[in-house]
């Protein structure tokens, strides 16, 4: 039977069919779906882990246990789990054990624009990349042979393009597998100095191994086009490639990207007159052709910088482009925002209000930085902010105390911003930690994490209290304020910059966007009471625009926060009975 | 059969994903090699969006690159003339007339461009224009905008009807089946 399914999707029928037992990961976008799909079989244990780093180490204890396991992140995820990676390049595995990283070139939903090959490389592990939802699910059975054929870790590497795009796949069987007697095997496992200098050489001559394995795989083929044009390219690369030129070209399609099949590479490359490498981010495998000294064409005529597709395909080989319409009207941008009703809206407002410094992190507040608004000093990494704040605090001592602040939200701050209060604590900065407490996971699509109370299946689990635990850290002063209303936020924010003690002020309500949350009828304006002072429309809330000078409220976005009535002082936003 | 591409595009949280996932299964229920390509993320949230739907004998890549879609269906009339530029010369524009302010036009910095449909017509483009959210409205629900813009789209369509009705019964959840195939009709007698 063929379904239409997302990359990601096809990944985790890919885990159930492979006989997979243990998955555990962190959301992050393109990544998330791999492991909420993989949450719909019962056959395998799926659960949303903190961090990438713990996710990674859990997938470490499977499969020393013995069973196939796998975790999945997004690029910058890897930079977490890096740690166990490179070592677990050196003990392999007992149970295969994948790690599926996502790769986001343009950066749809992203901080960066890295290249996850190179982790492959660093590590010397082995990295396959699929082009399709068909060989996703392929390519996730081929690296648990290869994961346990040659006791390695392997990495399966997806981007955008491919874990959010749908394709046909044919759906098999899963082959379950018996949990083995667990045998220990101390050299192998216990990576002191004396046997991780015995593991090293393993690994050197593994990597030889596997890359002759790359030289035989039917995951890397040759198709025959003519001797004139050869293009070496991997995942969506080759689709776009494929969708411009057909069987014109010659083309190697690299499924095995690391290590890279040197004879395939210089026999195809004897056999066609130009050759060119496309591939999206670095030039990674450019850099291996000129490492063999092959002659290619590859970044000169192609960005390092965001995704491609047909068009720059065209434009980089001199084809025509098809004729399209071009307007002269200049469309004004449409970036994400905040939604109508979020509840960081209000917290957000106070500190512009105030001019309050604050040093931002990852997720859905991250739009707090913002036209009107413009809340954020900084975004880094996931759990930046409380650290960030530390030190900000320390280089610009009482003055910015005073006046500074950091936010982070709940499910950020148990990825790696508890770690960062425990240094606030521990070497004393009178810092103010705002924790934007929304009850999920937001910005990757509403996955549960440790404070909400449930589990990946939706089945209650234990749920760590944030006061509790910011206690028991050493902060003595955590406040909860609702930050729908304006004036507590306020009063309470202004006291904790005051005081001189580091505190954390929990910013709590469930994101809008939650089924249980129900909205409010929407507000509206009284054309009569209205003068078009704008005051209101500092929010930047999507659903308040204005039209013919007064303020207007978009009744099909307003879910009747109540947030911009607060603000009107002559009282002509009312509630609505819709 | 040469690939043939639609282009879905609105405001992040209009309701697009359910869109490309009828038309998804319908088309693959019809023996197409399909690609749908979603975002998911950041941009969801009240950003431009945008989705790709490919069907053909075969289909490599999921992208619809400029000059290259047969269908644009927009939501909002401005993301209609956003994505114009990757229109071919003949294709044609299903757009909703409603109007949804982005944030450059919300704080002042940027003024509305009303009549940019217009402009799409002075070139020769062939733009639908239908009030799909008092359609939606009419039919029971303004979320079901999206059901009533793919009956639209069904009318270019050689698609049976039937197939169509099925694929809303298959996609949609049973609570919301009679507002949707209500919408389906409105969109496509309108």
């Amino acid at each position: 039977m063929k379904k239409l399914m997302l990359g990601n999707e096809a990944v985790a029928r890919g885990l159930y069919e492979a006989g997979v037992k243990v998955v555990s990961s962190y959301p992050g976008t393109p990544s998330t779906e791999i492991t909420e799909f993989a949450a719909k079989y019962d056959e395998i244990y799926c659960e949303w882990a903190p961090n990438e780093k713990v996710a990674t180490e859990v997938a470490f204890g499977a499969s020393l246990r013995g069973v196939r396991s796998a975790c999945a992140m997004k690029h910058v995820g890897l930079n977490v789990a890096a740690d166990p990676l490179f070592t677990l390049s050196y003990t392999g595995v007992n149970g295969g054990m994948v790690i599926f990283v996502a790769d986001d070139p343009a950066m749809h939903s992203s901080q960066n624009e890295q290249d996850s090959r190179h982790y492959a490389i660093a590590a010397k592990v082995p990295m396959l990349e699929p082009a399709d939802s068909a060989e996703a699910k392929a390519f996730v059975k081929a690296a648990f042979e290869i994961s346990e054929e040659f006791d390695t870790p392997v990495i399966v590497r997806m981007c955008t393009r491919i874990a959010h795009s749908q394709a046909a796949v044919e759906l098999e069987e899963r082959v379950e597998r018996e949990l083995p007697a667990y045998e220990k095997n101390p050299q192998k496992y216990i990576m002191a100095p004396a046997n991780a200098i015995r593991r090293h050489p393993f690994v050197e001559e593994r990597t030889r191994k596997i890359a002759e394995l790359s030289e035989t795989s039917p995951l890397n083929r040759v198709e025959i086009g003519g001797t004139e044009t050869g293009v070496i390219c991997s995942g969506t690369c080759y689709q776009y490639v494929k969708e411009v030129f057909g069987n014109t070209v010659s083309v190697l399609k690299l499924g095995i990207v690391n290590p890279l099949p040197t004879r395939i590479i210089k026999d195809f490359a004897a056999n066609v007159d130009k050759l060119y490498v496309v591939e999206e981010l670095d030039g990674i495998i450019e850099s291996h052709l000129n490492a063999l000294g092959v002659p290619c064409v590859g970044k000169e005529l192609f960005s390092p910088i965001g995704e491609y597709n047909q068009t720059t395909i065209r434009a980089a080989f001199g084809l025509p482009q098809p004729e399209n319409v071009t307007l002269e009207t200049e469309v004004p941008v449409r970036p994400p925002v905040m939604c109508a009703g979020c509840p960081h809206r209000g917290l957000f407002y106070t500190l512009a209000k105030h001019k309050i410094t604050c040093l931002g992190d990852i997720g859905c507040y991250t739009l707090g930085s913002a036209a009107p608004l413009f809340a954020l000093d900084s975004t880094l990494c996931m759990g930046a902010s409380v650290s960030g704040l530390h030190g900000f605090n320390k280089a610009g001592g009482a003055d910015s105390e005073k006046k500074t602040v950091c936010v982070i939200g709940d499910s950020t701050f148990m990825h790696s911003g508890m770690t960062g209060l425990v240094n606030v604590a521990y070497n004393g900065s009178n810092s103010t930690v705002i924790i934007l407490d929304n009850s999920i996971t937001g910005m990757t699509g509403h996955q549960q994490n440790p404070t909400t109370g449930y589990n990946i299946k939706g089945d209650p689990a234990l749920a760590v209290n944030l006061e509790a635990l910011c206690r028991s850290i050493g902060i003595e002063r955590v406040r909860v304020v609702d930050p729908y209303n304006l004036k507590e936020c306020e009063d309470v924010i202004l006291e904790e910059l005051s005081v001189d003690a580091p505190g954390v002020i929990i910013s709590r309500r469930p994101c809008m966007l939650l089924k249980y949350v129900k909205a409010k009828p929407p507000v509206s304006v009284n054309k009569d009471k209205c003068v078009g002072c704008r005051q209101c429309m500092k929010l930047g809330c999507p659903a308040i625009s204005m039209k013919n000078k007064k303020a207007t409220i978009d009744f099909t976005q307003c879910v009747g926060c109540d947030v911009c009535t607060q603000l009107c002082k002559l009282g002509a936003i009312e509630k609505g009975d819709r | 059969m040469e690939t043939k591409n639609v282009m879905i595009v609105g405001v992040g949280g209009q309701g697009s994903l359910l869109a490309s996932k009828l038309l998804g299964a319908l088309l693959v229920a019809e023996g197409y090699d399909v690609k749908v390509s979603e975002v998911h993320g950041m941009s969801q949230r009240g950003g431009s969006v945008v989705t790709y739907v490919r069907f053909g004998d075969a289909v490599y890549s999921p992208v619809i690159s400029k000059g290259e879609a047969d269908f644009i269906i927009s939501f909002e009339k401005i993301e209609a003339a956003r994505y114009a530029e990757n229109l071919r010369k003949d294709g044609k524009i299903i757009v909703n007339s409603q109007m949804i302010d982005p944030m450059p036009v919300i704080t002042g910095a940027a003024q509305y461009p009303e009549n940019v449909l217009d402009e799409l017509r002075d070139k020769g483009v062939f733009v639908d224009e239908i009030d799909a959210l008092s359609l939606a409205q009419q039919a029971g629900n303004a979320k079901s905008v999206n059901i009533v813009l793919m009956g639209r789209l069904a009318k270019y369509f050689s698609i049976d009807r039937e197939k169509w009705i099925e694929a809303i019964k298959n996609t949609v959840k049973p609570q919301f089946v009679d507002v949707n195939l209500k919408a389906f009709e409105l969109g496509y007698s309108y």
